[in-house]
């Protein structure tokens, strides 16, 4: 496993090195992961490893890059939108010469156009920002000040926004609202059911699961290598 | 004799808060929640919130959730039961 630098496109042109954990022994067979978005990057983030392991050990390169402005990235995040998370990510499958792709959850809005690949519980854009509304409207009340979705979403739309942490700008808050996966051929979804328990970006801590990477893992090496 | 709704939202606390299993079969309508539980912050009480929107079919509106709501499991268990019966 390694940290690789990689030229990652900026939005007005140009590239900026961006990070990505790697798993390359040259083999055929090269996955592209692309994470969880926001605080559910973070508590997936093991079992993503994981399962990254497990498919290192199936024979299968991965690799794991982390989308511009988050994680170790240098870049602002205010200044990122989902089209340019899109085109990150579509340089990573050229740079790294990915034959596949495998999108976790809100990953899978991001996904590449034209790989083979999977969408683990994908979810729409909608529901993680309702998501951060609704934190950021609950820790606002315990300081006594009263906000509404409608009221931040609105505001965060003519001046940006910081919710759980992040400070998303308008244009990204613009796109985000009414972007849902994408159906495309040759993507498969891999539903929670299918890996047994309960999702764990449900957890209110990040936590593992073995057996749930088992069979991530499993589904995705026996369609890689079928 | 527990409810529909009682047994969904044990489930439902029991998949949030990562408890062991059978561990929220033990909340009476006393068990306080929110100040109590450690894991349930912010993030959390919002990602229970839309799960129990999701798994119980209902809408939550923002000026329903206050700390009331959340004090204890009675008191959830009784917003959840209402909100399904509406």
């Amino acid at each position: 496993m390694k940290l690789v630098g990689w030229p990652c496109p900026l939005p007005d042109g140009g590239t900026a090195d961006e990070l990505a954990l790697c798993f390359d022994s040259d083999r055929v067979h090269r996955l592209l992961i692309i994470p969880a978005l926001f605080d559910e990057a973070n508590k997936l983030r093991r079992l993503t490893v994981e399962v990254i392991r497990r498919l290192d050990g199936a024979g299968i390169d991965c690799f794991l890059p982390d989308l511009p402005g988050t994680n170790e990235s240098s870049q602002p995040l205010s200044a990122r939108t989902p089209t340019s998370w899109q085109a990150a990510m579509a340089a990573a499958v050229t740079h790294f010469r990915a034959t596949h792709v495998l999108g976790i959850r809100g990953g899978a809005l991001l996904m590449p156009s034209g790989l083979p690949g999977w969408r683990y519980a994908p979810v729409k854009g909608a529901t993680i920002l309702r998501q951060m509304l609704r934190a950021r409207i609950v820790a606002s009340r315990e300081a006594g000040l009263a906000e509404t979705q409608d009221g931040l979403l609105k505001r965060g739309l003519q001046e940006g926004i910081e919710l759980a942490g992040y400070q998303l700008g308008t244009e990204f808050l613009r796109e985000f609202q009414s972007l849902v996966p994408a159906v495309a051929v040759g993507t498969t979804d891999i539903d929670q059911e299918m890996l047994g328990g309960s999702g764990l970006w449900l957890r209110a801590e990040p936590d593992e699961d073995r057996a749930q990477a088992d069979t991530l893992a499993a589904i995705v090496a026996v369609g890689i290598k079928a | 004799m527990r409810t529909d709704t009682d047994r969904l939202l044990r489930r439902i606390l029991t998949d949030v808060l990562g408890l062991k299993p059978g561990q929220a079969e033990h909340f009476d309508r006393d068990s306080g929640l929110f100040g109590h539980l450690p894991e349930l912050d912010s993030m959390a009480v919002a990602g229970l919130l839309t799960e129990m929107e999701d798994r119980l079919d209902i809408m939550i509106e923002d000026d329903e959730v206050d700390g009331e709501l959340l004090e204890t499991y009675g008191a959830l268990l009784d917003f959840a039961e209402v909100k399904r019966a509406a």
